[in-house]
């Protein structure tokens, strides 16, 4: 076994690094041929320091494209904030939204885009437990559709101190196509 | 739960090398993560990139979108039907650089057989004087499961001595 990159720096004041359930698969889904317009993880325990979510995905929008988009909690207020650095081949851009109701993950290929093409994100949501704090989310993502596509870098704000218990993940418009596949892990700390 | 992020193989170069592979990759993984620590022997300009290919695919199979800032403006590049993944910058020696720099490397449900490969690719390299921060999205058109990660330099001949290439696997629940 192997420690996740980082985690070994924490031991220099004497703990004793334990191997197992460093980082640990918490749940995975795997959207089936009926699509699904989001997944979502819910009663996630709190006895992490860290989540990440991972994700192979494609949508079912009518277009080349499509956001891909998170929520904390269920909450569909407009408690978010949102920051994108992003990347399409020629230009590198900014974009930015205060006050708006969800986290910006980057985009993903959609129904006309680039057959099997399918884009990638690793989001990881750091102290998601601790109730004083409001939580940040902090991406990388990408999908590239041969001649065409988007990298981005990303970071949102739930202005909102409640422990994260449930993660829904899902694209601005449609549903996530058969194949996707989406991935919850927590990273302990020593 | 079981610790589901697991190191399958390093390799720390004692001397020179012109790529460094990974094969016989298990299929037991949902994603893998490839850590390079590294620089070439390229000393003519700044510029160097890190080349991957899968399965020792040689074809017109891969393309990349990336997105670079190189300490004054921050700038995007696409590659389209490449004979390899230019996956992510990369250290070399120019002016004498002794630095290496660091690549990290996502390739999500690369065992998959129904889908086409996305890799993430994140860069900080820092040749001397220069620095360079960026990510990169590449695209492998083809449903095969990897087996198989060939990284090469884009421009130098070798890999210098102590490099260090780290592949690891994540299992998903």
């Amino acid at each position: 076994m192997a420690p996740i990159l980082g985690i070994m720096a924490s031991q220099v004041t004497g703990h004793l690094w334990a191997p197992t359930g460093a980082y640990d698969s918490i749940a995975t889904t795997t959207v089936g041929a009926g699509g699904a317009s989001s997944v979502d993880f819910t009663s996630i325990p709190s006895t992490y320091t860290h989540l990440q979510v991972r994700y192979l995905a494609r949508g079912s929008f009518s277009g080349n494209e499509i956001q891909i988009r998170m929520r904390l909690n269920s909450d569909t207020g407009n408690n978010y904030a949102r920051h994108l650095l992003e990347g399409d081949g020629s230009t590198a851009a900014a974009y930015a939204t205060a006050s708006g109701s969800l986290m910006a993950l980057g985009s993903i290929p959609a129904a006309t885009g680039t057959a099997s093409a399918f884009g990638a994100g690793v989001v990881d949501i750091l102290d998601y437990a601790n109730t004083s704090k409001y939580k940040t989310s902090r991406t990388l993502s990408g999908q590239d559709r041969n001649g065409a596509g988007t990298i981005d870098l990303a970071s949102s704000l739930w202005m909102n101190t409640n422990a994260v218990t449930t993660v829904s993940v899902f694209p601005d418009s449609g549903n996530f196509s058969q194949y996707s596949i989406v991935a919850l892990y927590g990273i302990k700390g020593a | 739960m079981a610790n589901t992020y697991v190191a399958i193989a390093t390799q720390t170069l004692g001397s020179a090398a012109a790529s460094v592979t990974f094969s016989s990759i298990p299929s037991t993984y949902t994603d893998l993560v490839l850590v390079a620590n590294g620089r070439t022997d390229w000393t003519t300009n700044i510029y160097e990139a890190l080349y991957c290919q899968l399965n020792s695919d040689t074809g017109t199979n891969y393309s990349v979108t990336a997105l670079m800032g190189d300490g004054s403006a921050a700038s995007s590049y696409r590659q389209s039907s490449q004979n390899q993944m230019e996956i992510t910058r990369f250290n070399n020696s120019f002016s004498s650089n002794t630095a290496f720099g660091t690549s990290i490397i996502h390739f999500q449900n690369y065992a998959n057989t129904t889908t086409n490969k996305t890799a993430l690719g994140r860069t900080n390299n820092t040749p001397n004087g220069y620095y360079n921060v960026g990510a990169t999205v590449g695209l492998w058109r083809s449903t095969s499961a990897i087996s198989t990660i060939k990284l090469y330099p884009a421009l130098g001949t070798n890999f210098v001595t102590g490099s260090t290439f780290n592949l690891y696997g994540i299992a998903s629940a």
